[in-house]
């Protein structure tokens, strides 16, 4: 599985490492829906730092698209709500 | 479904919305690879209007720094003067261009920081045009349509994801730039206003009163010389100068002093300080008052090196 982080780059994590991503990334999701920064910053840094953990980098010439991508280091909650729609951070 | 799932969904469905745009793959090819050319040169400028934000506030940076450090240099003088009210003036900007100083390096930092992620930024989407233009010319070669079309549409995707990583890292490195140079802009008006006191700009209120002060002790020592000198050669003008020359100015005063009561013309207070006179002046007086030239057109003793010239 091919896993982005905005702003580092590409990695190849293994699936076993799937449930404990998916895990944290509820958490994720739920921190947004209730506003609650604290829960944000502890669930995206522990994502990010699982993703650097167990995965490893991707050369900087494959061409291969993410499964799943994972917002910047020091993303707002702000920001992430506006990445989630469509009309959002991504430019182009 | 999570948000990672829902990021990388709305990634996809930009980079499908710009195939479907097209009608021959070959031109998705060609006008994605412009696009990625642009993206380069975009993010290269990125790096350079980072860099220069970064460099604008490490002048700033200097330019506190020397202002502290001169607020600091005007806080000792004052004291030395005895001038406590403006030594605390000093010291009160001083902590303010100090504290302006700790916040500029904490922006220093994330500017530096900005510029590194940018130009790792600009590596990573360089490799990815070179491999893309490489799976261009193949894919161009072995031209079947259906085939085509998927392997356009893999390549598609990856270097779209990079497209829309590297733009939004411009973007932000942007937003982090523009803030520094309100930041920058503002400070640079504090400055100006003397609230700081711009280094080598317009003189500033503490340096214009301890140089006050100072000219005023000038003012002050030239007036105590030139009494002492009036004093000694008032009396030699009255008597002829007999026995008045060659004493040496040690004891003009006290000559002046007894002088006082019959020549009313005599300076009020020819007591002070008379010492200042130096013992050199003794000499013109004689040789003017002998050549019968009034003393007080004499230019030598106004000539002389004074204490306190040069200031």
């Amino acid at each position: 599985m091919i896993v982005r982080i905005l702003g580092e780059g590409q990695f190849r994590v293994d699936d076993n490492a799937t449930p404990g991503l998916n895990h944290l990334d509820t958490e994720l999701e739920t921190a947004v829906e209730r506003g609650d920064e604290s829960a944000f910053k502890a669930a995206l840094t522990g994502l990010l730092a699982q993703v650097r953990a167990q995965g490893s980098p991707l050369p900087p010439d494959t061409l291969e698209p993410s499964d799943l991508i994972l917002p910047h280091q020091d993303s707002s909650m702000d920001e992430v709500r506006k990445l989630l729609t469509d009309e959002g951070l991504i430019p182009g | 479904m999570g948000v990672m799932k829902r990021v990388q969904l709305v990634f996809k469905a930009k980079a499908n919305k710009a195939l479907d745009k097209m009608e021959d793959p070959r031109e998705t090819l060609d006008y994605s690879y412009q696009r990625q050319l642009e993206l380069l040169t975009k993010v290269r400028r990125g790096v350079a209007d980072v860099a220069t934000s970064r460099k604008r506030v490490e002048l700033q940076m200097n330019q506190l720094q020397q202002q502290a450090n001169k607020l600091d240099d005007q806080a000792r003088k004052a004291l030395g003067l005895g001038r406590e009210d403006l030594a605390r003036d000093a010291l009160t900007r001083k902590s303010s261009a100090q504290s302006q100083l700790n916040d500029l390096q904490g922006q220093y930092a994330q500017l530096q920081a900005e510029e590194e992620k940018l130009t790792v930024a600009s590596q990573r989407l360089q490799a990815k045009v070179d491999a893309f233009r490489t799976r261009k010319e193949t894919i161009k070669a072995t031209y079947t349509a259906a085939e085509a079309q998927t392997r356009i549409n893999e390549a598609f995707s990856g270097i779209s994801e990079e497209m829309g990583d590297v733009g939004m890292a411009i973007q932000r490195a942007e937003d982090k730039t523009a803030q520094m140079q309100a930041r920058a802009g503002a400070i640079d008006e504090l400055m100006a206003s003397g609230a700081l006191d711009d280094v080598g700009g317009r003189r500033d209120d503490i340096q214009a009163e301890l140089d006050q002060l100072s000219a005023n002790s000038d003012v002050e020592s030239e007036l105590r010389r030139l009494r002492g000198e009036i004093a000694a050669n008032a009396p030699k003008q009255l008597e002829g100068g007999v026995g008045a020359n060659g004493d040496g100015p040690v004891h003009h005063g006290d000559r002046g002093q007894s002088q006082a009561q019959s020549a009313p013309y005599a300076p009020p207070a020819p007591t002070q300080n008379p010492q200042q006179a130096p013992p050199h002046q003794a000499a013109p007086p004689q040789a003017a008052q002998s050549a019968g030239i009034p003393v007080s057109d004499l230019p030598s003793a106004n000539d002389q090196p004074q204490d306190g010239e040069g200031s």
